[in-house]
């Protein structure tokens, strides 16, 4: 299957009414979309608007359930990948589609004809990391390689097969700003080449200042075409969420209280082969605060809030101290009677039982905390269903988390509410210390906003608030103090207002030992 | 034509209960066929095997006696499997429970009180619970698979009571029989009615299944099963150990199993001898499953199995078929109650001919 | 002597090996099949009944393989279309498989059977020691060695192994990257099913040419455990298999010796064996996180 050169007048790729249903559930209803030869053309949407649904049909894993899709002005059908790599659509997964017990030449050999040797395939990867500006070692394994490298290398292997257009499932979502700034040079030069690239993103500033035109969706639905460069963020957010989204308002920073939690010279050697070790973290947050923690995904955030969280305890007793108190050797629950409070980043199967309850999943967190409450029958320990129940409902109520029926099963709910009621449940005990990992991961825009409202509410009526994230807008909308992880190693903390987002990213490339130089210099 | 599966927000009541009735009927329709090629009338010989032994008190004796055993281990079975542990070899743990619970009356045959018979069922499920304890200190210790190690652990104990019944327990005046010399009165388990056989095991079983159902259902410690079954992690953020309910599981079970094996030998056989289970341990798995992993479902589908059991012992009798047709029937009946599983999480459509483009349908 | 016993350690080898090489591609491919033993059986039943009707045993080793593939695709049917429980359904495999083989095979119980016969390889056949060791064989053997080989091959060289062994690894990625999970797993599976009816057929037509019921005597989760000693490479997976067989070899010549050990507590050691292999084989986590296939026992749902 050859492609011949789309003319001008034809768009390269033009989608009819592209549909597709989830049993009752519609996750894109008529679509139409055109891409240009030689465009950069953003798809913009929040979470759960369809994209990623309506790339997949591009790609061939999906199936639509309706509408054409046109390819150089004829019709076509995609019914795998492979058709798709046929016609000359290449595509970089948001979250990889990389084996990690394979090599980087093996990886890429496995979307490429089977004829072509191994070595030959490390020699032609070799020679477009040159061209493009991607460093990549053929014979490495993938388990070893950073985020970023893992990128080059999903962006190595759609080039080998020289397509015409290229699909981004938002690629920024895990670089430093340096690393973004790099690819955007790598776009433009395929944009010189006459291929074409669909960019994937929520965010504006990004899609503003590198695409010629923005489809927008919503809801499954195209609410709009544009040419990004005439918007404002507002305008191209006001077409994403259809509403206003509230801003988080902070009104004035009070002075922080008491020390509530205090890290001293943690270092945790690597738990599998697969994690990363901490260095002599140091962090202390007092009432009143919140210390966010920016770092590029896989620099040791999990671990730092496995050890925070004393889900996996330390051997140093006096490295952690909540409220005074050393815990590094207790377990989690001793962590909560002492008042502090856990969100961890992934939702199902770990802050959630995707099976149970909501109410089942509210005893998960607070089994211990709230003993006397919930559990009767002494040493029995029998549940309380009806005291548990009504405190599920007060929590929905509180923090709007919409459902189906009284009392769901976590599953069933949106990212967003589910997160809600996650961040809702610990809320709900104020506690004194509450440590969040990726509080908004994969959430609409309006939890989102929800969230970080409550969390800066937290922290002003005197709570002391950790949170990581890699999101740079969601540090900057909550935090009082920032610092940086990078390959395991906490910077300093500073205030919110003397970090540029420059600066941040500088640290997030692991060059803080520079920065804390120059810091140590300008104070 | 393919199968597509659509997966549930959450598991259908109406699936969870319909499922295990489906699959006893879809085994008895297969089971019938079965009987059809093998040259029997299906619908005489399925009244020979699963009618005629509900019809005579005695039979239903022997129903409690079989069902006993099954449910008993059964239930300790649902703990492991719902936390996730897959101990598959609680024929070993009944075996070596009959053993060291048998301990008083080979070696003691003098003693007579009334004592002896609760401290052989103590001792019975401490056997089995430290039997069952060693794939369980190596899945902690070792990180040892428990599945290859409790199952090995089976022959171990079945070699080892063939040694016993053979040597140095085979009774001195027994006509060289490989068994050892009878239980004395005090140490056998007394019959519950005086219709027939049936002994306290039955009951036991019964007060089993009640004690753990009330655990899963409304205890933490159920929850606490269920949770790191479902996910170790959201477990472990709880605050509860996976290693520990490896231990708790693994010897829960284990008592159980070990109290069904001197239950068996004391209540049923009287003696020690090579042989003294015809797969109990193995059954259990199924009888588990077909309960849906409920305490109180595993009741009835334990006395369901024992019924293969003595359908198998009657078909044989009145029809001429091999009783190794019970074991087939079980079989089948767990594959069909795994099938009709799928239809609690998933939607199953099965798709003829492949959509192409059209209108789109709404919702 | 020496000859002797080496030729009933291959003899005793050659099953184990087979049915593991089959378990240990199931196993690359993701899909982990506790059915070894049922499989196993039924390919041991099949052989020797299909033997005995046609008075062939060629007849009967393709009889073996033909039941162990077809009894893998019942487990193919419900994990992978149905996504069933896999521990649940390869412990459903075993007990049906023991059952239906008793039963398939209660009128041959007793039977003397057909062995099947060495070829002899000219020439090779003829280096001292050696020479009868390994080319006075029988087809199985050869069989074994050749798949051994070209597995091995397969795995490592080839790209459908390669894509195999990207499902083992990861396979919502390989479901992206355009690669039929599905399908490839219904091959490994069936590969792992005939194996095992092959290693089925080798112990009645080879090992003790007669039926018995239950005579796979746990070799089908033996063989599951070499699987994880060899950790998922068939090279070192031959190593095993015929340090397994001269075990339970050992164990039968010191019975026929009679030292003065009872034949319970030898006849134990096979079994004692996995036990301390897996021990040794398990207790560095950090190795058997590296080895293992991370999606293995993992239930797969494409969404279309």
């Amino acid at each position: 299957m050859t492609v011949t050169q789309g003319s001008a007048s034809n768009p390269l790729l033009s989608v009819r009414g592209l549909t597709k249903h989830f049993g009752a559930f519609a996750a894109c209803s008529g679509i139409d979309l055109d891409i240009a030869s030689g465009e950069i053309h953003a798809l913009l949407g929040e979470n759960g608007a369809g994209k990623s649904t309506l790339v997949k049909m591009l790609f061939g894993i999906l199936d639509p359930s309706g509408g054409e899709i046109l390819w150089d002005g004829r019709p076509v059908t995609i019914t795998s990948p492979g058709e798709a790599r046929a016609l000359g659509i290449g595509m970089v997964f948001q979250h990889f589609s990389l084996f990690e017990a394979l090599t980087v030449a093996e990886n890429i050999a496995l979307s490429l004809d089977p004829k072509i040797s191994l070595a030959k395939i490390s020699d032609e990867a070799a020679r477009l990391s040159k061209v493009y500006g991607l460093p990549l070692d053929p014979k490495a394994h993938v388990a070893d390689l950073s985020v970023g490298e893992r990128q080059r290398i999903e962006i190595v292997r759609a080039l080998l097969q020289n397509p015409k257009l290229i699909i981004l499932d938002e690629p920024t979502s895990v670089l430093t700003p340096q690393e973004a700034d790099r690819l955007f040079e790598t776009l433009f030069t395929l944009k010189s080449e006459g291929r074409s690239v669909l960019y994937i993103s929520h965010r504006l500033e990004e899609v503003r200042r590198i695409c010629d035109r923005a489809t927008v969706l919503r809801h499954g639905k195209v609410t709009g075409t544009c040419d990004p460069r005439q918007e404002t963020p507002a305008s191209l957010a006001r077409m994403m969420v259809g509403t206003d989204v509230a801003g988080v308002s902070r009104g004035e920073i009070g002075t922080p209280g008491e020390v509530q939690i205090e890290v001293s010279t943690l270092s945790v050697p690597a738990r599998t082969p697969f994690a990363v070790s901490l260095k002599g973290i140091d962090l202390k947050v007092c009432a009143g605060e919140v210390l966010a923690i920016a770092g590029v995904a896989g620099n040791g955030q999990g671990e730092l809030f496995d050890a925070l969280s004393g889900e996996f305890a330390v051997s140093d007793n006096d490295a952690i101290r909540i409220r005074g108190k050393s815990v590094g050797t207790s377990g989690i629950n001793a962590r909560r009677l002492l008042g502090a409070g856990f969100v961890p980043e992934e939702r199902h199967g770990h802050a959630a039982v995707s099976n149970m309850r909501l109410s089942d999943n509210l005893l998960l967190a607070r089994s211990q905390s709230d003993r006397s409450a919930f559990l009767s029958g002494g040493t029995l320990s029998v549940i309380r269903h009806d005291a548990v129940g009504a405190a599920t409902q007060r929590i929905c109520q509180e923090m709007d988390v919409r459902k189906s029926g009284r009392d769901p099963a976590a599953a069933s709910l949106s990212g967003g509410n589910l997160q809600k009621f996650i961040v809702g449940r610990e809320l709900d005990r104020q506690p004194a210390v509450l440590v969040v990992n990726q509080p908004t991961w994969g959430v609409d825009a309006g939890a989102a906003s929800r969230i970080r409202q409550a969390l800066v509410d937290l922290a002003k009526a005197g709570s002391a608030v950790v949170v990581i994230s890699q999101d740079l807008d969601e540090i900057f909308e909550v935090a009082t103090k920032i610092a940086v992880i990078s390959e395991g190693g906490l910077s300093r903390a500073y205030p919110a207002g003397e970090l540029s987002l420059e600066r941040i990213g500088l640290m997030m490339g692991g060059i803080h030992d520079t920065t804390h130089a120059e810091a140590s210099h300008a104070h | 034509m393919r199968i597509e599966l659509q997966k549930r927000p959450e598991g259908s009541r109406l699936f969870s209960f319909l499922s295990p009735l489906l699959a006893l009927a879809l085994t008895l329709f297969f089971g019938g066929i079965m009987f059809w090629m093998l040259g029997k009338n299906p619908v005489d010989a399925l009244y020979s095997f699963f009618i005629e032994p509900l019809l005579e008190v005695w039979s239903l004796h022997e129903l409690a006696i079989k069902a006993a055993p099954l449910i008993l281990i059964a239930v300790g079975l649902s703990v492991c499997y719902r936390s996730n542990n897959w101990n598959i070899g609680a024929e070993g743990q009944f075996t070596i429970g009959a053993i060291t619970g048998s301990i008083l009356p080979v070696l003691y045959p003098e003693w007579h009180s009334p004592m002896i018979l609760p401290l052989m069922l103590i001792m019975g499920m401490v056997g089995g619970a430290l039997y069952a304890g060693i794939p369980a200190l190596l899945k902690t210790r070792f990180n040892t698979n428990e599945i290859l190690t409790s199952l090995m652990l089976v022959y171990i104990a079945q070699l080892y009571l063939d040694w016993l019944a053979r040597g140095p327990w085979r009774d001195p005046q027994g006509y060289n029989f490989p068994q050892s010399r009878s239980f004395v009165p005090e140490a056998v388990l007394p019959e519950i009615l005086d219709s027939g056989r049936a002994h306290l095991a039955i009951v036991f079983a019964v007060v089993a299944a009640v004690a753990l159902w009330f655990m899963m259902r409304f205890m933490l410690k159920g929850f606490e099963v269920t949770v790191l079954g479902q996910s170790e992690r959201a477990g472990r953020f709880a605050g509860f150990s996976a290693r520990r309910m490896v231990w708790f599981s693994m010897l829960v079970s284990g008592a159980l199993a070990g109290l069904a094996g001197i239950s068996e030998v004391s209540g049923s056989i009287g003696h020690v001898q090579p042989t003294i289970s015809p797969g109990y341990g193995f059954t259990a798995i199924i009888v588990a499953f077909l309960g849906r992993l409920n305490p109180l479902g595993i009741v009835a589908s334990g006395f369901v199995l024992a019924l293969t059991y003595l359908g198998g012992e009657a078909a044989q009798l009145s029809i001429g078929i091999s009783d190794k047709v019970s074991r087939v029937f079980q079989g089948l009946l767990l594959f069909f109650v795994l099938s009709c599983d799928t239809l609690i999480h998933y939607r199953v459509r099965i798709v003829t001919q492949k959509l192409t483009g059209g209108t789109a349908r709404h919702a | 002597m020496l000859e002797a016993i080496l030729l009933t350690v291959i003899t005793a080898a050659t099953p184990l090996v087979i049915a593991a090489l089959g378990e240990l591609v199931t196993e690359r491919s993701g899909v982990l099949n506790l059915g070894v033993e049922g499989m196993m059986i039924m390919g041991a039943v099949s052989a020797f009944a299909a033997t005995q009707i046609t008075g062939s045993p060629y007849i009967g080793v393709l009889a073996g393989i033909a039941a162990g593939g077809a009894f893998s695709l019942l487990f193919g049917f419900l994990t992978l279309t149905l996504v069933a429980n896999q521990v649940a359904t390869g412990l459903a495999l075993t007990i049906l498989g023991l059952g239906l083989s008793g039963q398939l095979g209660e009128s041959f119980v007793g039977q003397p059977g057909i062995k099947l016969q060495p070829i002899v390889v000219p020439l090779l056949s003829d280096i001292p020691f050696m020479g009868r060791l390994l080319f006075q064989q029988d087809l199985i053997f050869y069989l074994s060695i050749a798949l051994v080989v070209g597995i091995n091959w397969f795995l490592f060289k080839s790209r459908t192994g390669l894509k195999m062994r990207a499902i083992g690894d990861n396979h919502a990625s390989a479901h992206a990257l355009g690669i039929n999970v599905i399908r490839t797993r219904y091959l490994a599976v069936m590969f792992g099913g005939a194996c095992a009816g092959l290693a089925g057929a080798q112990l009645s037509l080879v090992y003790t040419p007669q039926w018995v019921e239950n005579m796979t005597a746990g070799r089908g989760w033996i063989a599951l455990a070499l699987v994880v000693f060899a950790s998922w490479r068939p090279l070192r997976l031959l190593a095993g298999g015929y340090l397994f067989g001269a075990v339970s070899i050992g164990q039968l010549h010191a019975q026929a010796f009679g030292i003065g050990i009872p034949s319970q507590v030898l006849s134990a050691l096979p079994y004692v064996a996995t036990i301390v292999v897996l021990i040794i084989i398990s207790h560095n986590r950090r190795t058997t996180l590296i080895n293992t296939p991370a999606s293995l026992g993992k239930p797969f749902v494409p969404e279309r």
